[in-house]
């Protein structure tokens, strides 16, 4: 299906509203999903996006059971449950959107490899960014870890740690 | 006892029968104010009770109306009336905003026949009115009684079609969005009284799990003349508001002070005022 991504959606940072940088700029992006020892896991649902202030936030990842139980909604039930980012852009968005969605992954260390253009990764303007990393887990806890950077329009790096649900997320951008 | 007008029963207990027990509060709470995908399923308590938000005096018996994102009216299901409680499903299937209303809206007053004050039974209306009092009756005294209990629940993102006015009795113009609340941001209110600006209307606000705590953490915020005001929130968890005239509630029947001298004990205290209210539930969130 075609035209999943909602018009808020465009209309964000990459959007018409900032021009594109040239070049591809490429943003590698970790994050440490912690081994926890509970009686009851479920892999984390996990959000991430991009905010810039001035600018409409937008989603790079929602790693979600998309291909679930088709009698939930096919696993947006609990989109909502990553409630900053559901409040923030998730709610005007419409599921599975492309380029975006991905399955839930396990306790570990994940890369991701954002190119600007594809996806849901704008081409980013100079500026003050947050890559904002939320994860939900059910019968379990939330946390929402910020990573701020700088885009200078060369190189940036930030990282921040989670104290619960997330670990380490190190946030990775050149052009 | 039995209600045959499921509708303004319950109001009627409140506000008519037992001046004495008015302070009960009328409350719906939803399991869920925000959700997401695209077909989901809310249930919703509903009570009758001083406690908030627990169930353990009377149900609120009303079958309430929902109206949905698209403005048509969508369908109460499962609706069960228990001893404390009455519940209801609700069948989201609209993107937005949806409204789940009970309004009370009659007409309460007393008139004299043979010497002796009577009552208007409880459930009147306007439409009843005339039927309600008998051949003979003098001093008629009557006003109405005009109460909203709203809930709000989102499907995907918020919208603002349910917010349209009626122009009767105190509503919502939302400014903040009643599913869009967080505890480090005010909520920014307008209230209507009869479709205009409500100004100097009595805005309570309580947080739900009373019974856990001794303070009741009452707020009492009053409109400005613009009929707007502002919350701040404490914890994140459900809140009851309730709005209306403030004062003590003009009572009829029992106002002892204002009782003319020589009139029966349950004779009215004067022309008694409309009344009009307010209440609602909403979930406020942690940011």
């Amino acid at each position: 299906m075609h035209y999943r991504i909602t018009g808020l959606t465009l209309a964000a940072i990459g959007g018409a509203s900032l021009p594109a940088a040239a070049g591809a700029q490429t943003l590698d992006l970790s994050i440490a999903i912690p081994q926890l020892k509970v009686a009851e896991y479920h892999r984390p649902y996990v959000a991430i996006w991009l905010e810039k202030e001035g600018a409409a936030p937008r989603t790079l990842q929602v790693w979600y059971d998309f291909d679930g139980n088709s009698k939930e909604g096919a696993g947006t039930k609990w989109l909502r449950d990553m409630r900053q980012w559901w409040r923030v852009v998730g709610r005007g968005m419409t599921f599975p959107a492309d380029g975006v969605t991905g399955a839930t992954r396990p306790a570990g260390s994940h890369k991701v490899t954002l190119v600007a253009g594809r996806g849901g990764m704008p081409a980013l303007t100079p500026g003050n960014y947050k890559l904002m990393v939320e994860a939900a887990r059910e019968v379990g806890g939330r946390e929402v870890v910020t990573v701020p950077f700088t885009w200078n329009g060369t190189a940036a790096r930030g990282t921040a740690k989670g104290t619960s649900e997330l670990g380490a997320v190190t946030v990775s951008i050149k052009r | 006892m039995n209600f045959r007008k499921p509708l303004i029963a319950a109001a009627a207990i409140a506000a008519i029968a037992a001046p004495a027990a008015i302070a009960h509060r009328m409350w719906m709470v939803p399991s869920s104010t925000t959700v997401s995908g695209t077909d989901n399923w809310v249930t919703v308590d509903a009570a009758v009770s001083n406690d908030l938000f627990f169930f353990d005096h009377q149900p609120l018996r009303a079958v309430p109306l929902v109206t949905q994102p698209d403005g048509t009216e969508g369908k109460v299901e499962n609706h069960n009336v228990g001893k404390f409680r009455a519940t209801f499903d609700l069948h989201l299937t609209q993107q937005g905003t949806y409204k789940v209303a009970v309004v009370n809206e009659g007409v309460f007053g007393s008139y004299m026949l043979n010497g002796e004050r009577k009552m208007l039974p409880r459930g009147t209306t306007a439409a009843t009115l005339a039927a309600a009092i008998p051949a003979g009756a003098t001093d008629v005294q009557t006003a109405e009684n005009l109460s909203r209990n709203e809930i709000f629940i989102t499907q995907g993102a918020p919208t603002a079609t349910v917010f349209k006015a009626s122009g009767k009795g105190i509503e919502l113009a939302p400014i903040t969005h009643p599913n869009d609340l967080v505890t480090n941001e005010p909520a920014n209110f307008q209230f209507l009284k009869n479709g205009k600006p409500g100004a100097g209307l009595t805005v309570t606000v309580i947080p739900g799990g009373i019974r856990y705590r001794n303070d009741l953490k009452e707020q009492v915020l009053k409109t400005d003349a613009a009929g707007k005001v502002s919350i701040k929130w404490g914890d994140p968890g459900m809140y009851w508001v309730m709005v209306n005239e403030g004062g003590e509630r003009p009572e009829g029947p029992g106002a002892g002070a204002q009782r003319p001298a020589g009139a029966a004990a349950s004779g009215p205290a004067g022309p008694p005022r409309a009344r009009v209210s307010y209440v609602t539930t909403l979930e406020v969130l942690a940011p």
